[in-house]
């Protein structure tokens, strides 16, 4: 199956569960932002009850999480924000 | 650039905006305090997604501006670590009329609240926080 490279950020919470600012993954054509979430969830016990995603962005814009990850897309999950 | 790491400095932010046909302002700022939700704060650590972070500040800007044409705005906000008494964010909104400049400035702050990828990780004598994460971010 065709892969493709998509880099994946850590902020704020999810920075210190994970201990990185940054991914690259390498996932199968047709992955969405969602299955990112559950593989993460899957491997980050902290993350288990979060069955919902948190907020998404694609290449710094909020998007869906059934978005259809593309090759060297940036993708974030976003926190609960709290700026002010 | 609307994120800074440094100190805000809400005189240069008044200066970038005022007109002579202003004939009022609204500055805005929010500071740390010493407290949330029960718990002693004494330092707050603000992080952001920057790049995106400073498109949605711009998006806002620019919508409020297109709402008040006669509205004249900035806004800066500050990340890293705050300590108590620090602004973490200053909004100037100069208007001819202060109803304008009232409106748009709070406005401007409840939009940022909403949908802008800042975060803040609270600091005090029970430990640390991520606001916003239902209390797992607590370690």
């Amino acid at each position: 199956m065709p892969a493709m490279k998509v880099r994946l950020l850590f902020f704020a919470v999810l920075r210190d569960i994970t201990g990185a600012d940054a991914r690259e993954l390498v996932l199968a054509e047709g992955t969405t932002a969602r299955d990112v979430w559950q593989s993460l969830r899957g491997e980050l016990p902290k993350l288990a009850d979060y069955v919902q995603p948190p907020m998404i962005a694609v290449n710094e814009t909020y998007a869906e999480p059934e978005t259809v990850l593309r090759e060297g897309d940036e993708l974030a999950f976003i926190p609960p924000v709290a700026g002010g | 650039m609307y994120l800074t790491d440094d100190p805000i400095d809400t005189r240069a932010l008044l200066a970038r905006v005022l007109r002579s046909s202003d004939g009022a302002y609204v500055l805005f700022e929010g500071v740390v305090r010493n407290h949330h939700e029960g718990h002693a704060v004494e330092s707050i650590f603000y992080d952001a997604y920057r790049p995106m972070a400073e498109k949605e500040i711009d998006a806002i800007v620019r919508d409020i501006a297109a709402r008040h044409p006669d509205v004249a705005l900035a806004v800066v906000h500050r990340l890293g670590h705050l300590v108590v008494g620090d602004s973490s964010i200053a909004i100037v909104a100069a208007a001819p009329h202060r109803a304008e400049a009232f409106e748009a400035a709070r406005m401007m702050i409840d939009r940022i609240k909403e949908t802008v990828p800042i975060w803040k990780k609270e600091r005090g004598p029970s430990g640390e926080e991520w606001l916003g994460w239902q209390g797992s971010g607590r370690c």
